[in-house]
């Protein structure tokens, strides 16, 4: 058995166990053993309104790419095979753009002569443009919009496996749809629902790209401040005890989580 | 792309193919050769016809190419693993001046660079040499202002006379300086900054400024889509949006004349070939022939006595004298002291504040 997996065994530890540890290392060791940058990152206040500010707009990305993805994946599961795939294929496309260009899309869209603003007082609704980026919202759209995908499919996956028989069960014992609906396919989609969100959060903890790009400069989210240590203070270890910081905290997320909920289940599908 | 392939993963593979650098190391010696790395893109191209190639053949000597948008990270890594495979670098003057301070840079023999001895002193460090000027000015919508445009930085605080959207640069490098004008100090006493001065000339217009851009992308972006009404932006990226046909203008008055600079890795391998190519690379001629190429003005002021640039080319310069002379000179001696890299440090507070 060892000798069947020692191979993936090393693959995980030359990629994943060495590179992550020796970041760890240089957080804290650099001519010497140093806890200089964690000081910084629990005495700055920056520091703890970045982190603040990551959860927040994860949680907030999060909840609604749940409302959003869950229709999209309930109409791609009930909808006939062909429409299913045409709508599954919509969701996936996207994954073919980069983010890079997908946010200056969005920049295109939302900004004061954008096609949104532009439309609206076309229709005479506002006078002047609506401030609909270079803030928190516009980097909440177009993060929803690139991490709805990895909400749609563990959801999808979920339903498939949904056997259509209970619900036609609950029908013929007087359950009307919207009762069926929510005492059996709800609760039987959940882990899908799980699985997606937790998807959605943690990729969203590290989101760089479109908070530079769409933030307007104030939403600073963690991933900003690892290159920004870099920069001044012109040390990888500044950086990694920022990074290893996050890492520790996504950690603990799954942790407590895993006290609720069985992670293998929800991330392993079974 | 071998090549490029090569560059990448070179330093990964550096043990199992020591052997063979070895031998290129050898057959370099044959024909003189040196890597030069700048940051790509239309102004790598522009200089490559105005100073690399032509330097390359009146020297004898190969040139190879490589280009980072920043190289600091790189030169660090580099150095560091005692090794470095790049030679001469195009790189922000700061970073040759830290890194000097940091032993990641060599210092220049100037006797043997004697196509510096004519540029001023500000020009030049130990470490450095300047290449090529460019300069952070006030641009503004001709839409928004088609007449009584701003003119000073005191203009761009000036929200009531001058109503519209603003943007910066996230990065207190020439926005503090930018403050400080508008506070009333002239362009040749800024320095040292008052930075608690410019800091609270800061707050005063923060609650005004739309976006804080980070890429000079997005500065040009933000001009040409009409988001912003005036902003910081360097002279290249908006005189190339007026090319595009924007109504964009901007003014050298008050401008933060700002320079990259060619240095050397410590301990580069083709040390005496790269101080060769330095001089080389400053020649008057040389020099006078990038502005044809690109919008930024030659590193050695001498390239304007060369008759190579028209004046009416010469006019629209960053570096030309009499722009020159109405801006201020970033001293990137006082940016990489320790007062600077304060200043740097607190600016990442005052953006989340």
């Amino acid at each position: 058995m060892l000798a069947l997996v020692s191979p993936a065994l090393l693959v995980i530890g030359l990629l994943i166990v060495l590179p992550v540890g020796w970041l760890a290392w240089q957080s804290i060791y650099h001519d010497g053993f140093t806890l200089e940058h964690y000081r910084r990152i629990l005495t700055e206040e920056i520091y703890w309104r970045s982190f603040a500010l990551t959860f927040e707009i994860s949680l907030f990305a999060t909840v609604i790419a749940l409302l959003l993805g869950y229709p999209v994946a309930y109409a791609a599961n009930a909808a006939q095979k062909g429409w299913g795939i045409f709508i599954l294929a919509l969701v996936v496309l996207p994954f073919w753009t980069s983010v890079l260009v997908r946010a200056y899309a969005w920049l295109a869209l939302l900004q004061r002569t954008g096609v949104i603003n532009q439309f609206l007082r076309y229709l005479d609704v506002i006078d002047t443009p609506l401030a609909l980026v270079h803030n928190t919202f516009g980097t909440v759209v177009a993060t929803v919009h690139i991490l709805l995908p990895f909400m749609v499919l563990p959801l999808y996956a979920a339903m498939q496996k949904i056997p259509r028989d209970l619900m036609q069960a609950g029908a013929s014992l007087g359950a009307n749809p919207a009762h069926a609906f929510f005492r059996i396919f709800l609760p039987l989609s959940l882990p899908g629902a799980l699985a997606g969100s937790t998807m959605v959060f943690v990729l969203c903890l590290g989101f760089y790209i479109t908070p530079e790009l769409l933030g307007g400069g104030r939403t600073v989210m963690v991933s900003m401040l690892v290159s920004r240590n870099v920069e001044l203070y012109n040390q990888f270890g500044a950086a990694s005890a920022v990074a290893v910081v996050l890492l520790v905290s996504v950690l603990l997320i799954f942790f407590i989580a895993s006290r609720f909920i069985s992670l293998d289940r929800v991330l392993g599908q079974k | 792309m071998t090549t490029i392939g090569f560059r990448l993963f070179g330093p990964a593979l550096f043990g199992a193919s020591l052997g063979v650098l070895e031998l290129a190391a050898s057959a370099a010696h044959a024909a003189e050769q040196i890597t030069f790395v700048s940051q790509g893109g239309a102004y790598q191209q522009a200089q490559t016809v105005a100073i690399l190639d032509p330097s390359a053949k009146k020297l004898g000597i190969t040139i190879n190419q490589d280009s980072i948008p920043d190289a600091w990270p790189a030169i660090k890594t580099q150095v560091g693993s005692g090794k470095p495979i790049w030679d001469v670098v195009d790189t922000p003057t700061g970073y040759c001046l830290r890194g000097g301070e940091q032993g990641l840079i060599e210092k220049l023999d100037f006797s043997k660079i004697p196509n510096a001895a004519a540029m001023p002193e500000a020009y030049r460090s130990p470490y450095s040499v300047s290449y090529e000027f460019y300069s952070s000015v006030l641009a503004y919508s001709q839409k928004t202002f088609p007449k009584d445009a701003p003119n000073s930085w005191a203009d761009f605080w000036d929200v009531k006379k001058f109503p519209g959207r603003r943007a910066l640069r996230n990065h207190p490098i020439a926005t503090l300086e930018a403050a400080l004008m508008a506070d009333g100090i002239a362009a040749d006493k800024l320095y040292p900054l008052d930075v608690d001065r410019a800091f609270k000339k800061l707050e005063e217009i923060k609650p005004h400024i739309t976006v804080w851009w980070t890429s000079g992308a997005q500065s040009a972006q933000l001009l040409n889509d009409g988001e912003v009404d005036m902003e910081m932006a360097w002279n290249g990226r908006v005189s190339a949006v007026a090319k595009e046909g924007a109504k964009v203008a901007y003014t050298y008055n008050q401008g933060i004349l700002q320079s990259t600079s060619l240095c050397i890795l410590k301990g580069a391998p083709n040390l005496a070939t790269a101080v060769k190519f330095i001089n080389e690379a400053v020649d008057s001629v040389h020099q006078a022939n990038l502005p044809l190429q690109i919008d930024y003005g030659p590193g050695n002021p001498k390239a304007f006595e060369t008759g190579v640039i028209k004046p009416e080319r010469a006019a629209q310069l960053p570096s030309e004298p009499a722009n020159a002379a109405k801006q201020a000179l970033m001293s990137y001696a006082w940016w990489s002291s320790p007062q600077g890299e304060a200043a740097e440090k607190r600016w990442a507070a005052f953006m989340q504040k």
